[in-house]
Order: structure tokens, then C-alpha cells, then sequence
């Protein structure tokens, strides 16, 4: 026993077994590249020649265009129905329930070649009152491009997921705060609009940039309308001209792994800047968490009400059921977390 | 909507009794949720100017109370009104009419309310909690509000505050904040949800203090608390309620000094 507590110096834990694991995958890793390398079928003569081809390369311009505008549109629109879901008003709130039950129910491919044959279905939109003469009369066929009903399809289908993502996130935010406005007189519009919105947004930003990621794969799937101007449409296009698919398929990949890479390494620095300081409001959500974590958080963050148990559950109910579902790690926020930064005002 | 409001002013006047003072006026007030009634026919006054504590074991009814003043809640039975109109709903004839949304929300403007878990907007600053409402809801232009909000902060303690999130102030602070928020409003009426029970033992007497002084200014105030010494010290009258009913009530000294009923005994006994 010294009379000052000595350093430890004791012999690290060695790990044999990952190391072993580590070395054994990579020489796989290194086995599988240095076979595809070589092997004919990958044609990667062709990969080079077309990675960077003009066509390919509008082609990923169209893919991103499809992405930008499905994803503009569907979070607007699904950012109403989820308003719409939640709002006191039965009639509103049916509307909401209706479309999701349709457009979640069923297959975005199916969705999209329904849009295909809009024109076929419907070969001229009127406006007017109905059974009488309209008052303007379209061409289905001259008005709406398949690039846009493409986006259309696609926007709506988007709607859908983004509005449990948005209800989710508007349901995470205490029902103190609701009640607090609505003792200070402030309206259900405006109680959503300035209390409960700036707030659920912390919450729906990390899911949506997930939605991102996920639409911009999905936009392969326009050949249903049928487009074809996208990536994936466009590269299959040039390989069935050229007799030899696998090297085109590669270019279409390398493409969509350079755009989600650029994506998770914004959603990245987007979650890392929506959980800063709200670690406790999250935690508070959790009616059996609130006993436990008031004590921790008085002194230091917002306490949201712990009376609300009925509010608080289903909160959690839908947050677990609805967007966990997409995926599992993109939990906005660590519920241990403490807050460290500024509030993100 | 302005006609429709002074008629309802005066069919609610004719009701009350005209020029009494009473700020709040109980009659019979009864609460369910579910098969669980929590308010039992509660009868009781708050006279202007009037500080009343209310103390009861939990699940006694006492927040239900409050929140039904502010029309939080729905009243099934009974008639509550305040500053002599009816509480959510508007009588024509010997008919109840359920108010509005937007004239139901007009109604709360002139009550503060504030939380046991203070409840302030965490994306808003202290100042922006306590301008929100009057820009908001009065439309009241923003300068205005800032130099009042200013006012209130210094009046709570709290100038130097003013731009700190209520994640970045203590319990206390959040809870003055609070308050200044409510009275940003210019509320005839506070009500106050156990403002103190969320509280690190040192910080409820800074709110507290905020309370007396409030007290002192004359504001009529419903006070849900399990602060005796306050109540003794504050208080014009206490209201003792349990399993939703009025079980005594009286001068704060005299029930607390010397209880009448056995429940206010078997209760102040464990509490003081």
C-alpha cells in the first residue's frame, strides 16, 4: 500500500478472435476483388466507357430532378395530413385517414403504372360543375408529361409515409405544450403552427433525410409509368442496345452509391445538429420514464408535463410503430443523451 | 362576433348576480372521466382580490378544478363562471350553448395559468415565451410587447435572463418565467397547478416570493399547493378538498391551526 494512488498499469485484454475474424474478411474482401477485377463479365471496359457517358449522366441529373421534386412535394403535402390526421375536426381527419389507408396499402410500383394510364383512364380533365358542360377542357395526354406523373406518383406515395413520420413527431411533443398555449388563448392553428411544429420538427428532420436516401432508390422504379429518361431506366436502355447488361448495371450503382453517400454524410451532420439539446424532452416523452427522469431534468431542461399519460403513450405507441419501421438506427435521439449545446432556436 | 359577445355579456350579467364580486362562482360542479368522478358537485366563491389555496391529497380533484375554470376540461354538471360569465359555454333561454372555439379561447386570455412542470416553450428565449402570446393572441405589436416583457422579467427577477432558453435556467427560473408569461396577458385571474412541486427544495421559495409579491398587488389567485406555510402565511381562504369534494374550508390559519373534519386532520397531520 503506497500513500499516493498509483497509476494502473496492467496488461490490456487482448482480442485474438477479432483479429483473426478481421484478417480471415478481409482476405475474402481481397480474394472477391481481385476475381472481379478479372473476370469478363463485369466488363469493367464498358463500366469506364459509360460511367461518365453523356447520356448516363443526364440520365442521373433526371434521377436527382425526380428526387428533389417527389420529396418537395411529399413532405408539404404530408406534413397537411398529418395536420389533418390530428386535427380535432372528424370530417378533416377521416379525409387523412382515407388516403393513407389507400396510398399506403398499396404498392408504389402499382401506384405508378396507375399513373401511367391516367391517360387512359381519364383521357380529358374538365373543370366545371359536374354533369354539365366544363368549363375548360384538357388533353390528359398533352397536359401532364410521364416525367410528371412520375413525380406525381411518387410524391403521393411519399405523402403517405411522411405524414406517420410528421404525426409521430407532432405526437412526441409533450401535451404540456399544447395546453400551455391553450391557456394563453392561442388557437388549434396557431398552437400547431408556433408551439407544436418548430418543436416536432427535431423529431421529423433525421427520418425525412432517411426518406431522402430512400427515394432517391426509389425512383428506379418509374419504369412503371413507363419513364425511362432516369438512371436506372436510361442505363438498361444503352445495355439492351448493347447485348451486355452487367456493365451498365454496375454504372447505374456506382451512381446511386455516390448519391447516397453524399446524402448520409449530410444526414449525418443534419442528426447530429437536431439532437442537440433535447436528449431530456425525449426522455420525458415516455409516461413510465417521467417519474424517473423529472428528478434528473429539474434543474436543468424543460420538464414537460408528466400528468398527460394518455397523450404521452400513444405518443411513443405511434413513434415505435410508425417510423421505427424505416429504420431502426436513425432514432433521432439517443433518450440517455444530456444536452450539451445551444438550443437550436 | 363583438354583438354576439355583448349579448352574451349582458344574458350572463342577468344571471349572475349583477354587480357581485365574485371573480369565480362554483355551483354544484361536477367532473367525470370515465366512470371515475373526480369533482363532486363543488360549490365555492373566490371574491376579487381573494388569494384561495387549495390542499388536498392527489387525485383530489384540485387540478381538475383549476383546469376546469380555464375550460381545459369540460364541466358535466353545475355551473362555473367567472368574472360572471359562464365557463365554455353561453346560456340562451334555459339552454346551454357550447361556445366556439375562437370565443372559448377568448375566455382564457384573461386567465394565467401556470404549470407544476412550468411548461415554457423550449425553442423559445424567456423573452419570446413572454411576447408570444400578447403578439400572437392580441396581435399586439412587438416593440410594445418586448418593453412589457422586459418589465415582467425584471418584476419576477429575471432581467438579466432574457435571452437565455429554458433549458439553460434553473427550475425556479423556468417557473418565473412562467409566470411572467401568464401575466404578459393581463390576466383578471391566476391559477396556479402545485407551481412549486417540480421544485429542487432551495428554488420554490424564489417562486414563492414571486407569488406573495403578486399576491400583494392585489391579483385574484387560485393557488393548488402543498406549500402550508404559504397558504397560512398568503392565503385569504383555504379550500381542503378529498375524493372530490369540498371537505372544509375557511381561514387559512384557523384550518390549518385547528381542523374541523377528520379527513383535514388525518391529512394535515401527515403534511405539516
Amino acid at each position: 500500500m503506497t500513500e499516493e494512488s498509483e497509476a494502473i498499469r496492467a496488461v490490456r485484454l487482448r482480442h485474438p478472435w477479432r483479429v483473426l475474424a478481421a484478417i480471415v474478411l478481409v482476405l475474402l474482401l481481397a480474394l472477391f476483388v481481385l476475381d472481379a477485377a478479372n473476370r469478363p463479365a463485369f466488363g469493367w471496359a464498358a463500366f469506364a466507357q459509360y460511367l461518365f457517358d453523356p447520356r448516363i449522366m443526364q440520365a442521373a441529373l433526371n434521377t436527382l430532378a425526380l428526387t428533389v421534386y417527389s420529396m418537395v412535394a411529399g413532405v408539404l403535402l404530408g406534413v397537411l395530413l398529418a395536420i389533418m390526421r390530428l386535427s380535432p375536426n372528424p370530417v378533416v381527419k377521416s379525409v387523412a385517414w382515407l388516403y393513407l389507408w389507400v396510398f399506403r396499402g398499396t404498392p408504389v410500383y402499382v401506384q405508378l403504372v396507375f399513373w401511367g394510364l391516367l391517360a387512359t383512364i381519364y383521357a380529358t380533365i374538365d373543370i366545371g360543375i359536374p354533369f354539365t358542360a366544363p368549363w375548360i377542357q384538357f388533353e390528359t395526354r398533352d397536359t401532364i408529361d410521364v416525367f410528371w406523373l412520375a413525380v406525381i406518383g411518387l410524391a403521393l406515395n411519399e405523402a403517405a409515409y411522411m405524414a406517420e413520420i410528421v404525426r409521430a413527431g407532432i405526437m412526441s411533443v409533450d401535451q404540456g405544450q399544447n395546453e400551455a398555449a391553450t391557456a394563453l388563448g392561442m388557437s388549434w392553428t396557431k398552437t400547431m403552427r408556433r408551439v407544436v411544429l418548430p418543436q416536432a420538427m427535431r423529431i421529423i428532420i433525421p427520418p425525412t433525410g432517411n426518406e431522402v436516401i430512400s427515394m432517391l432508390k426509389t425512383t428506379s422504379l418509374v419504369a412503371a409509368v413507363p419513364y425511362s429518361f432516369d438512371l436506372y431506366g436510361r442505363a438498361r436502355d444503352i445495355s439492351a442496345a448493347t447485348f451486355d447488361p452487367i456493365p451498365l448495371l454496375l454504372v447505374a450503382s456506382a451512381w446511386y452509391l455516390a448519391f447516397t453517400s453524399v446524402l448520409m454524410v449530410g444526414q449525418y451532420f443534419l442528426e447530429k445538429r437536431f439532437s442537440r439539446g433535447i436528449g431530456m424532452e425525449r426522455q420525458t416523452r415516455r409516461g413510465s420514464d417521467a417519474g424517473r427522469s423529472g428528478a434528473v431534468t429539474t434543474a436543468t431542461g424543460p420538464v414537460p408535463g408528466v400528468t398527460t399519460t394518455a397523450g404521452a403513450s400513444s405518443a411513443a405507441g405511434s413513434g415505435s410503430v410508425e417510423t421505427d419501421g424505416n429504420e431502426p438506427e436513425n432514432r433521432p435521439v439517443d433518450p440517455g443523451q444530456t444536452p450539451t449545446g445551444k438550443e437550436s432556436g | 362576433m363583438t354583438a354576439m359577445l355583448t349579448s352574451e355579456r349582458r344574458s350572463d350579467q342577468a344571471a349572475a348576480a349583477p354587480g357581485s364580486g365574485l371573480m369565480v362562482e362554483a355551483r354544484g360542479v361536477s367532473k367525470s372521466f370515465g366512470t371515475n368522478q373526480v369533482l363532486r358537485s363543488i360549490t365555492l366563491d373566490v371574491k376579487r382580490g381573494e388569494v384561495m389555496c387549495m390542499i388536498g391529497p392527489s387525485g383530489s380533484g384540485k387540478s381538475t378544478f383549476l383546469r376546469c375554470i380555464n375550460h381545459l376540461e369540460n364541466i358535466d354538471a353545475g355551473r362555473l363562471r367567472v368574472d360572471g360569465r359562464l365557463v365554455g359555454y353561453e346560456e340562451r333561454g334555459d339552454k346551454l350553448y357550447e361556445l366556439k372555439p375562437k370565443v372559448a379561447a377568448r375566455q382564457r386570455r384573461d386567465i394565467g395559468m401556470v404549470f407544476q412542470r412550468f411548461n415554457l416553450f423550449p425553442h423559445m428565449t424567456a423573452l419570446e415565451n413572454v411576447i408570444e402570446a400578447p403578439v400572437q393572441v392580441k396581435g399586439e405589436r412587438k416593440g410594445v410587447a418586448v418593453e412589457r416583457a422586459r418589465a415582467l422579467l425584471e418584476r419576477v427577477g429575471l432581467s438579466g435572463k432574457a435571452d437565455a432558453y429554458p433549458a439553460h435556467l434553473s427550475g425556479g427560473q423556468q417557473q418565473r418565467v412562467a409566470i411572467a408569461r401568464a401575466l404578459a396577458m393581463e390576466p383578471k385571474l391566476m391559477l396556479f397547478d402545485e407551481p412549486t412541486s417540480a421544485l429542487d427544495p432551495e428554488l420554490v421559495g424564489e417562486v414563492l416570493d414571486v407569488m406573495k409579491q403578486l399576491a400583494a398587488s392585489g391579483m385574484t389567485m387560485i393557488v393548488v399547493t402543498h406549500e402550508m406555510g404559504f397558504a397560512r402565511e398568503v392565503a385569504d381562504s383555504l379550500v381542503f378538498m378529498d375524493g372530490g369534494v369540498v371537505v372544509e374550508e375557511g381561514d387559512p390559519r384557523e384550518v390549518l391551526a385547528n381542523p374541523q373534519h377528520e379527513r383535514t386532520k388525518a391529512f394535515l397531520g401527515k403534511v405539516l
